[in-house]
């Protein structure tokens, strides 16, 4: 039974999945099925936010997500900046306020932000007027990315409800796990988290999920298996001993996957660490919809783009 | 002789178990009289106290007052006018300035300033180690001779044992305590909150419990080992409580304090705020469980002293995302009214023991002056109106930062006069 959509979206941002309602996220699934469309034409552009002035502000490091916003605010028409700071200008000493007020001046409509720290976006969107997209924020939320994986989904299952998905890896550091969890615990999925305890949060119950500390138990019926990227950073070495204990214990293989449902897909937020997280006969497999989500993306973009727009000058025209 | 008498009030008094209407009488900064009905001699200011409080001074244990070095944040000028303004006649300012107080220079100019500023006495805590790295002792003697009263490390725990055990060692020839903020900092691993289930439904990096709570333990053990005295910093878990509980049973010197908002917020407090850092702490806002075991603690004694941690910040510092921001929130002006509305108007103590709590513990456990209206002591004096009811207003602070979290809160019994030395250095407006 699928959720009903929302009409519109309630608020001026999308800072997190977590405040979005099973209607909203519907209306966005909805919306970007209708968008998808606008990539097959021969001219892929529409003219919804012509005039309107997108920043794609980048505090950390980035090049899918920031192309992907990039490609979807060229197709709908709107002028695009990119600011490109570490956020290290805060040693320089300069706030987070300080980047705001300077990027407020060149009056935008919506900031796209992506910062090393959570919570960023949502301090942002208390100061400033512009609409403000959150492109990932620390540890805490990706929601344009659970957004596209959920619409992935959708083109192979119709519907989210009673799914059974399994998400594998570094939980813990994972924006992408906890929005996808936030999201997927809204529309009635079942959501699987793997990790040793290592990499996983304390008392991870509380986002809706079912832990598992192997990934064979995990799989049993599983409708769709999302494999995180691993990162063996200095700094981490006390989580897990080597990348390959980790692929020997962890990893996504053939012979695994065939412990999942025979019509399970297989997904990965990129990129990927061939042989870590993820063997090359999976990713490159029949199963494997990783490219999908590539091309998916670029239209939940556009369509949270689209309806922010509407939102903001219908607002304006109440007033 | 200069004299000043103060009339009708409800004396509060644990070190004389005194709970009743009387007169104190104060002749030359000196408590010279303390009586049902005294007279006054003539050219005698009169104050009457009538439907007021009349307490030993209160004595933070727990205050930065960041000069020499970051008089941005506060000076020791300003932070004794808020002081005073909160209802304290003494604090006891931390080390970890710039340059560090780890030299007897640098607690001589505390001193000094403290002097000019003429208001709250200042007790200056010296560093443990030199330059607060955690290898080389500093001068702790020399310091002490200069007017320190304490040594700490704050917040940079010694994380070497030997050194905090020799510390201990050490300190006992001076006979003072040492203090300890109690945090393993690989465990704590760049958190910024309480560690548990609101830190993982909002996504910020936790501080386990038990990065305080293996400190706590460790230096309990070296407590015993030493005979030395230990005296624990703001702590904030029930199970760092439960660890003073077994060093008090071993009648250990060990001693404790609370900061006020850890008795009061909690982590959902820290998500209700929306990621704001005037709600980030060190030690973090921690469990409603942990409040509980707090109150718990403050009611049976387990809790010497209630301290305000005063940890003022330019604003310019709080309006980074929660992570980058600094920790610590200014207390000094909102303590004494946070602990009579929760404490006292809660129903979780009365009077006696939170006057205890804040004046008379105090005094014992780092041998200070004051905490008592016996005579001859100093008269270092904090005037209370219970019954007072008043928003938090972090504009009419005297403190130089506005970090605080309790903006617009009501609250139930205010500080009204503070006197020092038998003078009268703050009186509330109206």
């Amino acid at each position: 039974m699928a959720v009903e959509s929302a009409a519109a979206l309630s608020g001026k941002d999308v800072v997190g999945i977590s405040h979005l309602s099973p209607g909203e996220i519907q209306l966005i699934l909805d919306t970007a099925e209708e968008l998808l469309e606008v990539a097959k034409r021969p001219i892929k552009k529409v003219p919804a936010l012509r005039g309107s002035t997108v920043v794609n502000l980048f505090m950390e490091a980035s090049t899918r997500t920031r192309f992907s916003f990039e490609v979807a605010e060229k197709r709908l028409s709107a002028d695009t900046l990119n600011f490109a700071a570490s956020s290290s200008s805060v040693s320089k000493g300069e706030t987070l306020f300080d980047t705001a007020r300077n990027l407020m001046a060149m009056a935008p409509d919506f900031i796209v932000i992506r910062h090393p720290h959570s919570g960023a976006p949502h301090r942002l969107a208390k100061v400033v007027p512009a609409s403000i997209i959150n492109a990932g924020d620390g540890i805490n939320e990706h929601p344009t990315q659970a957004l596209l994986d959920a619409f992935t989904m959708r083109q192979t299952f119709a519907d989210l409800e009673g799914l059974k998905v399994v998400i594998a890896g570094d939980i813990r550091h994972s924006r992408v796990a906890r929005s996808n969890a936030f999201l997927l615990d809204k529309m009635g999925a079942e959501v699987r988290f793997v990790a040793p305890a290592s990499l996983q949060p304390v008392d991870v119950e509380e986002l809706g999920v079912i832990p598992f500390l192997r990934l064979e138990p995990a799989l049993e019926g599983a409708d769709v298996v999302m494999m995180l990227r691993i990162q063996l950073e200095r700094q981490k070495r006390v989580n897990f001993p080597s990348m390959r204990e980790y692929f020997d214990f962890f990893a996504l293989t053939p012979e695994r996957l065939d412990l999942a449902a025979g019509h399970a897909i297989v997904m990965h937020p990129g990129p990927m660490n061939r042989g870590v997280e993820i063997d090359s006969g999976v990713a490159d497999g029949p199963r494997s919809v990783i490219l999908d989500q590539v091309t998916n993306g670029v239209a939940i973009r556009m369509a949270i783009l689209y309806l922010l727009a509407g939102g903001r000058s219908e607002a304006a025209s109440d007033s | 002789m200069k004299r000043l008498l103060i009339r009708n009030g409800r004396v509060i008094d644990p070190s004389q178990g005194l709970d009743q209407g009387m007169d104190v009488l104060i002749e030359d900064g000196v408590i010279s009289s303390i009586s049902e009905r005294l007279t006054a001699p003539a050219r005698t200011k009169v104050f009457d106290a009538a439907g007021l409080v009349v307490a030993p001074g209160f004595i933070d244990l727990h205050t930065h007052l960041r000069e020499p070095g970051f008089e941005h944040k506060e000076t020791i000028a300003s932070g004794c006018q808020a002081a005073v303004a909160g209802g304290f006649t003494a604090v006891c300012s931390m080390p970890d300035t710039q340059p560090v107080n780890d030299d007897p220079s640098v607690t001589a100019f505390i001193c000094r300033r403290a002097e000019q500023a003429a208001l709250a006495r200042v007790y200056p805590v010296g560093a443990v180690s030199k330059g607060l790295a955690g290898e080389e002792m500093a001068e702790i003697g020399e310091m002490v001779a200069a007017g320190a009263v304490a040594v700490t490390d704050n917040h940079r725990p010694v994380r070497n044992s030997q050194l905090f055990r020799r510390a201990l060692e050490y300190a006992r020839s001076f006979d003072i305590p040492v203090l300890a903020h109690e945090e393993d900092i690989e465990l704590s691993d760049g958190g910024s909150m309480h560690e548990g289930r609101v830190s993982t439904r909002i996504g910020l990096r936790g501080m386990p419990t038990s990065a305080e709570d293996v400190m706590v333990a460790r230096d309990v053990l070296l407590a015993d080992l030493t005979g030395g005295r230990l005296h624990i910093c703001h702590l904030s878990t029930s199970t760092a409580l439960d660890l003073v509980r077994v060093a008090k049973g071993r009648g250990l010197a060990v001693s404790c304090e609370v900061a006020a908002h850890q008795f009061i917020l909690t982590d959902e407090d820290v998500a209700g705020s929306g990621y704001d850092p005037n709600w980030k702490t060190n030690p973090p806002l921690r469990s409603a469980s942990d409040v509980e075991a707090i109150l718990q603690a403050v009611y049976d004694g387990t809790v010497d002293a209630i301290v305000s941690d005063h940890e003022p910040h330019h604003a310019d510092e709080k309006e980074h995302d929660f992570a980058d921001a600094p920790f610590g929130i200014v207390g000094l002006e909102t303590a004494v009214p946070l602990a009579l509305n929760r404490l006292v108007h809660g129903r979780v103590i009365g009077m006696m023991q939170l006057v205890r709590l804040m004046s008379t513990r105090p005094a014992e456990i780092f041998g200070l002056p004051g905490g008592t209206l016996r005579e001859g002591a100093p008269a270092d004096i904090t005037v209370l109106d219970l019954r007072a009811l008043k928003k938090v207003d972090p504009t009419s602070f005297k403190s130089k930062s506005r970090n605080t979290p309790f903006a617009g809160v009501r609250l139930k019994g205010w500080p009204t006069v503070t006197i020092v030395g038998g003078e009268i250095v703050w009186q509330a407006k109206g």
